[in-house]
């Protein structure tokens, strides 16, 4: 066994006038290897140049307590619900001695933080990747899908899939597609502050989201996050209108031309707010494991260079989403930034453009301005009614992974699949 | 009175309130907390390891009990930071000079590198959960005409939420405060009596104020 000391060690650190003794805290790989940090007995963390210090002794190694995981108790009658880990700051707990992000929660481990849950389901944990989920993508996605068909077709009654939440409405809107016949409520959740602080959100938003899988009767995929700053209720959102719109509130997460589905309060009860979902039947859930990986999301803005339509036309990509200005505007009339002939080529080489609003909250409209026409009429670009710019592109790509005939994939952007478009826009959504 | 015969054993500890920002944010240290509120939002607390890696049992215990927190706040000393819904700005260089000139005015060492940690707080009063605090300088000394007395350590850190409620199943708390930078001194038990411990105090103050940068009143 090596006598170098690593994190977590108690060492005692002696330079030329003085000695610390304490434990040798984890530097992070970013900041200057010339300061060596030490907690001291009293708690403080120290500083000290490594330029000072002449030699540090190795007093006592770190070694980890064993924990012991209670057993977990099984109730007859209580739902089964399974909890999907796939990372993100809500598995992230960080051993201040190491410096090691654990992320390795099991079920024993959720009931241990809040032993209220064994009254809500039985649970079954399981870890399925560890990614931080600004790195998640199509592959991620699929895997995902994967895990929860198999959970629901094994007994499941609910399946609660936590992730980071930075690109959580992306995975919400995956699955959303990916997941055919859905049978029961599948529940994403996530926290904004980490769970290693007695504030973190994790808390209420996985005790919401484990009660929704087990009690709420909608086969659906939707997302699960506080509805406020307090910790009085979590919203449950359909899947494919809900955004992170926040980049650190707890209440980051809002429903997007739509009304949230239902409110979760903290101790247990389920108030629906909108009817319009599909309840739990016996259909046998199938994932899809079929994503066009080359598919882009472009923002549209003033003074653009069209050729970045051209870029992805030569990359071979494959459908394009423009999250075009307000009611579905591009520039045209500059022929600096006209992106018409650009995305006319690319129409004409069988690659669909979808035409989706940066505004996020309305409806892109094809026939009201002239330009419009242009883009609807002339070139026949899709137009997606409301429908979020990020779950345009998960949309397409899904599409395009079954399809690549443009009058099928014109179909079936505008056809309404999984709520991701709303006939009616309801004044009380904007907002919300 | 023999002080020395009864074993009388003396330190202090001075919490002095900066002038200026706050320590982690850009709001006021005006301290409103007698201004109509238009912030009010509340939250439970859940017992979890610090930066030992341990839980406290008396903290374990206490929030087990799942007790209710209400914050109060005046938006105008009160930001997404006071209500944990931002990550702390950097530490306010304006405080760390302050610290940085009194370490050097009690012939304190300063760290070579200044640390910010958490210190666990189980009480609703700082609406993280824990109190950012760093160790500044150490091993400095006030002379007195009683003697040296030492000081170990002079820190910089976070005031709490001020108290005003407190009931079965919910406390209540003010924001206003949570925030002002603290400094923190503390001397070792070198006071011999209290004449001593009353001009050792006074010397301290006079540091204080001398730096022009310390609020009038000392807040307990």
């Amino acid at each position: 066994m090596s006598n170098k000391p690593n994190s977590g060690d108690v060492v005692k650190i002696i330079t030329e006038s003085e000695e610390f003794e304490g434990v040798l805290m984890p530097r992070p790989d970013i900041l200057d290897e010339d300061v060596t940090v030490v907690k001291l007995d009293s708690g403080y963390n120290i500083g000290i140049s490594n330029n000072k210090i002449k030699k540090i002794e190795l007093v006592k190694k770190y070694t980890p307590k064993k924990t012991v995981k209670s057993k977990l108790k099984i109730t007859k009658g209580l739902p089964n619900v399974t909890v999907l880990s796939t990372g993100g700051t809500i598995s992230s707990k960080v051993d201040y001695r190491t410096g090691g992000v654990y992320a390795d929660y099991t079920a024993e481990d959720f009931v241990e933080m809040m032993p209220e849950l064994c009254n809500v389901a039985n649970l079954k944990a399981k870890k399925i990747m560890s990614i931080m989920s600004e790195d998640m993508g199509p592959k991620e996605w699929i895997a995902v899908a994967k895990e929860v068909e198999k959970e629901i077709n094994s007994g499941a009654d609910g399946v609660v899939v936590s992730q980071g939440t930075d690109t959580l409405h992306f995975t919400s809107a995956a699955l959303s597609f990916l997941l055919k016949d859905l049978s029961k409520p599948v529940v994403i959740t996530a926290a904004q502050r980490s769970i290693d602080r007695g504030s973190s959100d994790a808390f209420m938003n996985l005790f919401c989201a484990i009660t929704a899988a087990a009690n709420f009767n909608a086969a659906e995929v939707m997302t699960c996050l506080h509805g406020t700053t307090n910790d009085d209720y979590c919203l449950l959102i359909r899947g494919t209108k809900v955004r992170k719109m926040h980049t650190s509130r707890r209440d980051a997460f809002r429903p997007i031309n739509d009304m949230p589905l239902a409110k979760v309060y903290e101790n247990g009860k389920i108030e629906v707010v909108n009817k319009n979902y599909k309840e739990k039947n016996n259909s046998k859930t199938k994932a899809a494991d079929k994503f066009q990986e080359k598919t882009a999301l472009i923002q549209i803005y003033p003074g653009m260079d069209p050729k970045i339509i051209d870029f992805y036309v030569e990359k071979g990509y494959k459908g394009i989403v423009l999250a075009a200005t307000a009611l579905g505007h591009v520039p045209t009339e500059k022929s600096s930034s006209n992106l018409l002939p650009n995305i006319k080529k690319a129409i004409e080489k069988g690659i669909p453009i979808v035409i989706a609003s940066q505004t996020l909250y309305g409806r892109v409209h094809p026939l009201v301005y002239t330009n419009l026409r242009k883009l609807s009429i002339q070139l026949g670009c899709i137009f997606v009614e409301d429908m979020l710019p990020e779950t345009a592109y998960i949309k397409l790509g899904w599409v395009l992974g079954n399809t690549s005939k443009a009058s099928e994939v014109r179909e079936l952007m505008q056809k309404n699949i999984s709520g991701e478009i709303t006939e009616r826009s309801e004044d009380k959504s904007f907002l919300y | 009175m023999n002080y020395q015969k009864l074993g009388f054993k003396c330190g202090l500890e001075i919490h002095q309130q900066l002038e200026g920002l706050k320590l982690f944010c850009n709001c006021s240290t005006l301290n409103l907390r007698d201004s109509l509120p238009d912030i009010v939002f509340e939250r439970r607390l859940r017992a979890v390891a610090g930066e030992t890696g341990e839980i406290d049992l008396a903290a374990k215990h206490e929030m087990a009990k799942l007790k209710k927190y209400i914050y109060e706040g005046d938006s105008k000393d009160c930001c997404l930071v006071e209500m944990d819904e931002e990550p702390p700005h950097p530490i306010n260089p304006d405080s760390v000079d302050t610290a940085l000139q009194v370490a050097l005015m009690l012939k304190a060492k300063i760290v070579d590198e200044i640390q910010i940690m958490r210190k666990t707080v189980v009480d609703g009063s700082n609406t993280t959960g824990f109190q950012r605090t760093a160790l500044i300088a150490y091993n400095g000394v006030i002379e007195t005409s009683k003697g040296h007395v030492r000081i170990p350590t002079i820190c910089l850190e976070e005031e709490a939420c001020q108290k005003i409620e407190e009931k079965e199943g919910h406390t209540k708390y003010r924001l206003d405060r949570l925030g002002i930078p603290l400094l923190e001194i503390a001397t070792d038990i070198d006071i011999i009596d209290g004449e001593h411990a009353k001009e050792t105090a006074e010397k301290l103050g006079m540091i204080l104020r001398s730096t022009g940068k310390v609020k009038e009143v000392l807040e307990q």
